[in-house]
Protein backbone atom coordinates (compact mmCIF):
# COMPACT_ATOMS: atom_id res chain seq x y z
CA UNK A 1 0.00 0.00 0.00
CA UNK A 2 3.00 2.21 0.62
CA UNK A 3 4.05 1.73 -2.99
CA UNK A 4 0.83 3.31 -4.27
CA UNK A 5 1.34 6.36 -2.08
CA UNK A 6 4.96 6.65 -3.24
CA UNK A 7 3.83 6.57 -6.89
CA UNK A 8 0.65 8.60 -6.46
CA UNK A 9 1.90 11.56 -8.51
CA UNK A 10 2.64 9.22 -11.43
CA UNK A 11 -0.85 7.74 -11.19
CA UNK A 12 -2.44 11.19 -11.03
CA UNK A 13 -0.46 12.34 -14.05
CA UNK A 14 -2.03 9.51 -16.04
CA UNK A 15 -5.52 10.31 -14.77
CA UNK A 16 -5.65 7.24 -12.51
CA UNK A 17 -7.70 7.32 -9.35
CA UNK A 18 -6.34 4.76 -6.86
CA UNK A 19 -9.03 3.19 -4.68
CA UNK A 20 -8.26 0.64 -1.96
CA UNK A 21 -11.02 -1.65 -0.69
CA UNK A 22 -11.11 -3.97 2.33
CA UNK A 23 -13.42 -5.08 5.12
CA UNK A 24 -11.82 -2.59 7.51
CA UNK A 25 -14.39 -0.12 8.92
CA UNK A 26 -14.04 3.62 8.14
CA UNK A 27 -12.65 4.34 11.62
CA UNK A 28 -9.86 1.82 11.04
CA UNK A 29 -9.11 3.35 7.64
CA UNK A 30 -9.07 6.83 9.14
CA UNK A 31 -6.59 5.74 11.77
CA UNK A 32 -4.45 3.74 9.35
CA UNK A 33 -4.25 6.37 6.61
CA UNK A 34 -3.46 9.10 9.14
CA UNK A 35 -0.72 7.02 10.72
CA UNK A 36 0.84 5.96 7.41
CA UNK A 37 0.27 9.27 5.62
CA UNK A 38 -1.79 7.68 2.83
CA UNK A 39 -3.76 10.22 0.81
CA UNK A 40 -5.56 8.05 -1.74
CA UNK A 41 -9.07 6.70 -1.28
CA UNK A 42 -9.79 3.87 1.16
CA UNK A 43 -13.27 2.35 1.04
CA UNK A 44 -14.91 0.10 3.63
CA UNK A 45 -16.77 -3.02 2.62
CA UNK A 46 -17.49 -4.27 6.14
CA UNK A 47 -20.06 -6.84 5.06
CA UNK A 48 -17.89 -7.91 2.12
CA UNK A 49 -20.78 -7.33 -0.29
CA UNK A 50 -18.71 -5.80 -3.07
CA UNK A 51 -15.89 -8.23 -2.34
CA UNK A 52 -18.38 -11.07 -2.82
CA UNK A 53 -19.74 -9.52 -6.03
CA UNK A 54 -16.18 -9.44 -7.40
CA UNK A 55 -15.73 -13.05 -6.24
CA UNK A 56 -12.78 -12.10 -4.05
CA UNK A 57 -14.07 -13.41 -0.73
CA UNK A 58 -11.50 -15.22 1.35
CA UNK A 59 -13.68 -16.97 3.91
CA UNK A 60 -12.32 -16.81 7.44
CA UNK A 61 -9.11 -15.40 5.98
CA UNK A 62 -8.66 -12.96 8.84
CA UNK A 63 -8.84 -13.28 12.62
CA UNK A 64 -12.29 -11.72 12.70
CA UNK A 65 -13.78 -13.66 9.78
CA UNK A 66 -14.14 -13.10 6.04
CA UNK A 67 -11.78 -10.77 4.21
CA UNK A 68 -10.81 -9.95 0.63
CA UNK A 69 -8.13 -11.86 -1.21
CA UNK A 70 -5.70 -9.39 -2.80
CA UNK A 71 -6.59 -8.33 -6.36
CA UNK A 72 -6.11 -5.31 -8.59
CA UNK A 73 -8.37 -4.10 -11.42
CA UNK A 74 -7.75 -1.27 -13.84
CA UNK A 75 -11.05 0.14 -15.06
CA UNK A 76 -11.48 2.59 -17.92
CA UNK A 77 -14.00 5.40 -18.16
CA UNK A 78 -16.61 3.11 -19.75
CA UNK A 79 -16.45 0.84 -16.69
CA UNK A 80 -14.61 -1.91 -18.57
CA UNK A 81 -11.84 -3.94 -16.95
CA UNK A 82 -8.69 -3.24 -18.96
CA UNK A 83 -6.19 -5.08 -16.76
CA UNK A 84 -6.58 -7.44 -13.84
CA UNK A 85 -4.19 -9.14 -11.45
CA UNK A 86 -5.33 -12.02 -9.25
CA UNK A 87 -2.34 -13.12 -7.25
CA UNK A 88 -1.92 -16.72 -6.16
CA UNK A 89 0.07 -15.73 -3.10
CA UNK A 90 -1.11 -12.89 -0.91
CA UNK A 91 2.47 -11.92 -0.13
CA UNK A 92 3.10 -11.30 -3.82
CA UNK A 93 1.07 -8.40 -5.18
CA UNK A 94 1.23 -6.23 -8.25
CA UNK A 95 3.91 -3.57 -7.97
CA UNK A 96 2.76 0.00 -8.65
CA UNK A 97 5.68 0.55 -11.03
CA UNK A 98 4.51 -2.40 -13.14
CA UNK A 99 0.92 -1.14 -13.17
CA UNK A 100 2.16 2.24 -14.43
CA UNK A 101 3.92 0.45 -17.29
CA UNK A 102 0.70 -1.40 -18.13
CA UNK A 103 -1.19 1.91 -18.22
CA UNK A 104 1.41 3.46 -20.51
CA UNK A 105 1.12 0.44 -22.79
CA UNK A 106 -2.67 0.76 -22.93
CA UNK A 107 -2.47 4.48 -23.60
CA UNK A 108 -0.17 4.14 -26.58
CA UNK A 109 -2.31 1.33 -27.97
CA UNK A 110 -5.36 3.58 -27.83
CA UNK A 111 -6.32 6.30 -30.31
CA UNK A 112 -5.99 9.74 -28.70
CA UNK A 113 -9.11 11.28 -27.20
CA UNK A 114 -11.11 13.26 -29.71
CA UNK A 115 -11.32 16.21 -27.39
CA UNK A 116 -7.56 16.49 -27.20
CA UNK B 1 36.29 -27.69 35.28
CA UNK B 2 37.69 -24.98 33.04
CA UNK B 3 35.12 -25.56 30.31
CA UNK B 4 34.37 -22.50 28.27
CA UNK B 5 30.97 -21.10 27.57
CA UNK B 6 29.73 -21.99 24.12
CA UNK B 7 28.05 -18.94 22.66
CA UNK B 8 27.51 -20.27 19.17
CA UNK B 9 24.21 -22.13 19.76
CA UNK B 10 22.64 -19.11 21.45
CA UNK B 11 24.06 -16.80 18.78
CA UNK B 12 22.76 -19.04 16.03
CA UNK B 13 19.33 -19.15 17.61
CA UNK B 14 19.22 -15.35 17.92
CA UNK B 15 20.13 -15.02 14.25
CA UNK B 16 17.34 -17.42 13.21
CA UNK B 17 14.91 -15.58 15.50
CA UNK B 18 15.92 -12.35 13.76
CA UNK B 19 15.51 -14.07 10.39
CA UNK B 20 11.96 -15.04 11.38
CA UNK B 21 10.76 -11.79 12.94
CA UNK B 22 12.48 -9.35 10.59
CA UNK B 23 10.39 -10.64 7.69
CA UNK B 24 7.10 -9.70 9.30
CA UNK B 25 8.25 -6.48 10.88
CA UNK B 26 10.51 -5.16 8.16
CA UNK B 27 11.32 -7.03 4.97
CA UNK B 28 7.70 -7.80 4.08
CA UNK B 29 7.21 -4.07 3.46
CA UNK B 30 9.50 -4.06 0.43
CA UNK B 31 8.53 -6.02 -2.69
CA UNK B 32 12.13 -7.03 -3.48
CA UNK B 33 12.57 -8.78 -0.13
CA UNK B 34 8.92 -9.80 0.26
CA UNK B 35 7.97 -11.63 -2.92
CA UNK B 36 10.82 -14.08 -2.57
CA UNK B 37 12.22 -13.88 0.99
CA UNK B 38 15.85 -14.41 -0.04
CA UNK B 39 17.30 -12.13 2.64
CA UNK B 40 15.48 -13.95 5.43
CA UNK B 41 16.47 -17.34 4.04
CA UNK B 42 20.10 -16.16 3.99
CA UNK B 43 19.77 -15.11 7.63
CA UNK B 44 18.34 -18.51 8.48
CA UNK B 45 21.28 -20.16 6.72
CA UNK B 46 23.74 -18.01 8.70
CA UNK B 47 22.00 -18.91 11.95
CA UNK B 48 22.12 -22.61 11.16
CA UNK B 49 25.83 -22.42 10.30
CA UNK B 50 26.49 -20.86 13.72
CA UNK B 51 24.39 -23.54 15.39
CA UNK B 52 26.21 -26.28 13.53
CA UNK B 53 29.54 -24.86 14.69
CA UNK B 54 28.26 -24.68 18.24
CA UNK B 55 27.05 -28.27 18.24
CA UNK B 56 30.34 -29.49 16.80
CA UNK B 57 32.19 -27.76 19.58
CA UNK B 58 29.83 -29.03 22.28
CA UNK B 59 29.98 -32.65 21.18
CA UNK B 60 33.40 -32.75 19.50
CA UNK B 61 35.34 -31.09 22.31
CA UNK B 62 33.17 -31.66 25.39
CA UNK B 63 36.21 -31.24 27.61
CA UNK B 64 36.62 -27.67 26.38
CA UNK B 65 33.12 -26.44 25.59
CA UNK B 66 29.72 -26.55 27.18
CA UNK B 67 26.39 -26.64 25.38
CA UNK B 68 25.50 -30.30 25.10
CA UNK B 69 22.05 -29.55 26.49
CA UNK B 70 21.47 -25.93 25.44
CA UNK B 71 22.92 -26.59 21.97
CA UNK B 72 20.33 -29.14 20.83
CA UNK B 73 17.55 -27.10 22.46
CA UNK B 74 18.53 -23.97 20.50
CA UNK B 75 18.98 -26.05 17.37
CA UNK B 76 15.51 -27.57 17.71
CA UNK B 77 13.93 -24.15 18.26
CA UNK B 78 15.74 -22.75 15.23
CA UNK B 79 14.67 -25.59 12.97
CA UNK B 80 11.11 -25.09 14.21
CA UNK B 81 11.28 -21.38 13.30
CA UNK B 82 12.65 -22.20 9.86
CA UNK B 83 9.90 -24.77 9.38
CA UNK B 84 7.19 -22.27 10.31
CA UNK B 85 8.70 -19.64 8.05
CA UNK B 86 8.88 -21.95 5.04
CA UNK B 87 5.36 -23.19 5.73
CA UNK B 88 4.07 -19.62 5.85
CA UNK B 89 5.90 -18.22 2.84
CA UNK B 90 5.63 -21.23 0.54
CA UNK B 91 2.30 -22.72 1.52
CA UNK B 92 0.03 -20.80 3.86
CA UNK B 93 0.04 -17.51 1.97
CA UNK B 94 -0.83 -19.39 -1.24
CA UNK B 95 -4.04 -20.84 0.12
CA UNK B 96 -6.34 -18.40 -1.60
CA UNK B 97 -9.77 -18.93 -3.13
CA UNK B 98 -9.63 -19.16 -6.92
CA UNK B 99 -11.78 -16.07 -7.71
CA UNK B 100 -12.99 -17.85 -10.84
CA UNK B 101 -15.95 -15.50 -11.25
CA UNK B 102 -14.00 -12.28 -10.74
CA UNK B 103 -14.50 -9.68 -13.51
CA UNK B 104 -12.27 -10.60 -16.42
CA UNK B 105 -10.42 -8.55 -18.97
CA UNK B 106 -12.97 -6.76 -21.16
CA UNK B 107 -15.84 -7.36 -18.74
CA UNK B 108 -17.87 -4.57 -17.13
CA UNK B 109 -16.75 -3.95 -13.56
CA UNK B 110 -19.81 -4.23 -11.28
CA UNK B 111 -20.77 -0.79 -10.01
CA UNK B 112 -20.86 -0.22 -6.26
CA UNK B 113 -21.08 2.43 -3.58
CA UNK B 114 -19.03 2.19 -0.38
CA UNK B 115 -18.17 4.59 2.45
CA UNK B 116 -14.73 6.21 2.51
CA UNK B 117 -12.75 6.79 5.71
CA UNK B 118 -14.99 9.73 6.62
CA UNK B 119 -18.17 7.76 6.01
CA UNK B 120 -18.93 9.55 2.72
CA UNK B 121 -20.39 7.23 0.08
CA UNK B 122 -18.20 6.83 -3.01
CA UNK B 123 -19.68 5.34 -6.17
CA UNK B 124 -17.51 3.72 -8.81
CA UNK B 125 -19.56 5.00 -11.77
CA UNK B 126 -19.36 8.54 -10.40
CA UNK B 127 -15.60 8.31 -9.92
CA UNK B 128 -15.28 7.27 -13.56
CA UNK B 129 -17.24 10.35 -14.66
CA UNK B 130 -15.11 12.73 -12.60
CA UNK B 131 -13.27 15.38 -14.57
CA UNK B 132 -9.63 14.42 -15.04
CA UNK B 133 -10.16 10.76 -14.21
CA UNK B 134 -9.46 8.36 -17.06
CA UNK B 135 -8.95 5.23 -15.02
CA UNK B 136 -9.87 3.83 -11.66
CA UNK B 137 -7.46 1.35 -10.12
CA UNK B 138 -9.27 -0.87 -7.62
CA UNK B 139 -6.92 -2.40 -5.09
CA UNK B 140 -8.58 -5.07 -2.98
CA UNK B 141 -6.46 -5.83 0.08
CA UNK B 142 -6.69 -8.05 3.12
CA UNK B 143 -7.05 -5.23 5.62
CA UNK B 144 -5.47 -4.42 8.93
CA UNK B 145 -8.47 -5.29 11.07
Amino acid sequence: MRGFENNLEEFKKRGVRVVAISVDPPARNREHTAKQGYTYTFLSDEKAEVIRRYDLLHEKGGPAGDIARPAEFLIDSTGTVRWVNLTEDYRVRARPEDILKVIDGLRTAEPPDQAE
Amino acid sequence: MGRRRNWLPLGGFLVTLTAFLSYFFYFAYFPTTRDFPWLNLLLFAAGLVLLGGGLRRAFGQPERYRGRISGPVFAALSVLLLGLFVLYTFSFSRQLPAAAAAPRLGAKAPDFSLPDKDGKEVKLSELLQTEGTRWVLLVFYRGYW
